[in-house]
């Protein structure tokens, strides 16, 4: 009975609709100059589930802080802080 | 003299005393290649996040001391020998991290020094 009603359009790929939000390196804004490798929890921030480093296209850090995040990562591994590889980590 | 910070883990297998007289032996060693131990932490039992050597656990030592270049290499040749010692990383610091390992000591004083105070 509901006939003049419009077929309801469905999508085959989700609307990719990303909200533009403004990416900041947030060392350079709060001015953090040293990442500390021994700081565990600190740098669970930077990994994701799989103990990976997180790109810098969604962390939105610059290159010089990217880098330095990597090489803490790097040190925390080898001294077991952080997994090599991890499942389900946070 | 630059300054450096040596993070080594040992096995668990050690008694108290064992673990101390292995953290001796290498602050005596910097000690006597003129090294200056700036501060020192033991963070004590923790756990690995993956088996290092059949092992979940560890003693983890923290020395940061000044010395020159050369001490380094023997110092890691030391901990190659000594068979207590699971793992180490021996990192050189630069003026941020200085500041950065100063400003972590004064808080941790700071606090110690609150408790204290409210304790009383």
């Amino acid at each position: 009975m509901a006939i003049n009603q419009q077929p309801e359009i469905r999508y085959l790929a989700p609307l990719a609709v990303d909200v533009k939000k403004k990416k900041y390196c947030r060392f350079k804004k709060s001015k953090i100059k040293y990442i500390d490798y021994k700081d565990a929890d600190f740098l669970l921030r930077f990994i994701n589930e799989q103990g990976k480093i997180l790109p810098r296209r969604l962390t939105g850090t610059s290159l010089k802080y990217q880098r330095k995040v990597a090489q803490a990562v790097k040190r925390a591994r080898h001294l077991a802080l952080l997994p090599y590889v991890a499942d389900l980590l946070k | 003299m630059n300054q450096y910070e040596t993070v080594f883990i040992m096995t668990p297998v050690l008694s108290d005393d064992q673990m101390k007289e292995a953290v001796s032996k290498f602050r005596k060693f910097l000690t006597d290649k003129k090294a200056e131990v700036v501060h020192e932490a033991n963070w004590g039992l923790r756990k690995f996040t993956y088996p290092v050597q059949k092992k979940s656990t560890g003693f983890y030592h923290l020395i940061e001391f000044k010395a020159p270049g050369e001490v380094i290499s023997e110092l890691e040749v030391a901990y190659k020998r000594d068979e207590r010692i699971l793992k180490f990383l021996t990192v050189r610091l630069d003026k941020y991290a200085i500041k950065y390992n100063e400003k972590k000591r004064t808080e941790k004083n700071k606090i110690r020094v609150d408790k204290t105070v409210s304790d009383k």
